[in-house]
């Protein structure tokens, strides 16, 4: 609560319109899978991939700021918050993520299909 | 001294913490993000648990595009379309949500009231919607065939899925039928008996020439499943000990079983924190229309319950991301 009584409806309503047009890229990108960005890698994965993370972050910022009103709250109260959660999430992530590519390489080959 | 031991109190401030407000945000609400933090936690460990192992099989794993394609009401194929409806349903509640809040700090009673009474709705609206996407799954439209060495084989004509029902023709003629408590021995049923024995389906098959087998594994090259030729598709269907129809969570239709697995776990551990959200939001609306923040001077457990209304968005985003797009 950042104790300002003006009301904010404006900037919810253009934050909503943000989050939608972000959805509605991202689904019209799931639909088409244009070529380009789909059948490439780079960095792991499709671009296409990539671009998905991205705008999920992108939302993900702006309901955590916007909507769970993170911009109002003293500084380390936030931090306390999302540093923590971001480094453990990174931290796990990596690790699993790099774990199943092990996995993979090691058990593919014993596949026979 | 005084820090470190418990203070006598009247009772009225156990739940409150009193008048401490560490970095000016009171007891309730900075509780409900350490909560929410460590509820994210556990939703990245299940979403990074899904990860690895979709890592681990990133040459079989389901195509979302070909597994979630219904909308209700209407034949055909629309992968996305339903989903992005529940994302839309999900981030619109967030905003009756957030404009509640709003409209609590400016004490406007009734019309939080209206804004909490719209985001129940929504809520309502998206735990509907994913029962019915729970009953499509479970369900499943093509079905397939399991063979001895545990791979799943589907059917394609023209390069798109086709359900079993297209394509087997005449009747099982094996004799077995569904065992259930009215006809069988003792009041017990039994599992229940496809429509078509594989008999049938490999005598279709072969009679077919239209009819392609689809194999789980899948050209990186390509991002698509590999079709067989005609004949390996005999010879891999020889092998076939099992019609699948549906998904459980021993088997399914779609692909690797724990695809499955995931599928009810994740979005089923997300649909359950949406039903308690609801919960908690039907009882904050009627507090707001009995007036007991009005009494209280502020509307401060609006804001709280809010901020967890919006993790359940926030996570959503994530299993839509994770489940539907990648």
């Amino acid at each position: 609560m950042a104790h300002t009584h003006e009301s904010n409806v404006k900037k919810i309503w253009m934050v909503f319109g943000l989050l939608s047009v972000v959805t509605i890229v991202e689904v019209a990108l799931g639909i088409i899978k244009p070529d380009l960005l789909h059948k490439t890698s780079f960095l792991g994965t499709s671009p296409l991939n990539w671009i998905f993370i991205i705008l999920t972050l992108f939302k993900a910022y702006y309901i955590a700021w916007s909507f769970m009103h993170l911009e109002g709250e003293k500084k380390w109260f936030r931090r306390a918050v999302v540093w923590t959660g971001i480094f453990l999430i990174c931290y796990l992530v990596t690790l699993l993520l790099i774990e199943g590519n092990y996995l993979f390489d090691t058990l593919a080959p014993l596949v026979r299909w | 001294m005084e820090a470190n031991i418990a203070i006598p109190s009247d009772r009225k401030n156990t739940w409150s913490g009193g008048g401490v407000r560490p970095f000016s945000a009171s007891y309730g609400k900075m509780m409900m993000w350490f909560f929410i933090l460590s509820d994210a936690l556990t939703f990245s460990g299940f979403l990074a648990a899904y990860g690895l192992t979709r890592f681990k099989f990133i040459d079989s794993w389901p195509i979302a595009d070909e597994v979630f394609t219904h909308i209700p009401f209407i034949h055909g194929e629309f992968p996305m379309y339903y989903v992005a409806f529940m994302t839309f349903v999900l981030i619109f509640s967030s905003v009756t949500m957030v404009l509640a809040v709003d409209a609590g700090h400016q004490m406007k009673k009734s019309k939080v009231t209206w804004y909490m009474f719209a985001t129940i709705i929504g809520g309502l609206i998206f735990v509907g919607s994913q029962a019915w996407e729970w009953n499509t799954f479970i369900n499943g439209t093509y079905g397939a065939v399991k063979t001895t060495d545990g791979k799943l084989l589907q059917f394609v004509k023209d390069g798109h899925q086709i359900a079993l029902s297209d394509f087997v023709v005449g009747e099982r003629n094996d004799g077995r039928v569904t065992h259930t408590k009215k006809n069988g021995l003792w009041f017990e049923s039994g599992e229940e008996v496809s429509n078509y024995s594989l008999a049938q389906i490999k005598t279709s098959y072969a009679a077919n020439p239209s009819i392609f087998v689809r194999s789980e594994q899948i050209n990186l090259e390509e991002k698509q499943k590999i079709i067989f030729s005609r004949e390996k598709g005999l010879a891999e269907l020889a092998k076939a000990e099992q019609i699948v129809e549906g998904a459980n969570l021993e088997v399914n239709e779609y692909g690797n079983t724990i695809f499955a697995n995931f599928f009810f776990f994740i979005t089923g551990f997300h649909g359950f924190h949406v039903l308690s959200g609801i919960v908690l939001n039907i009882i904050i609306f009627f507090n707001v229309i009995l007036g007991t923040y009005e009494k209280r001077g502020h509307y401060e457990m609006v804001e709280k319950v809010g901020l967890y209304w919006h993790f359940v968005d926030l996570v959503w985003v994530f299993v839509f991301t994770f489940f539907y797009l990648v």
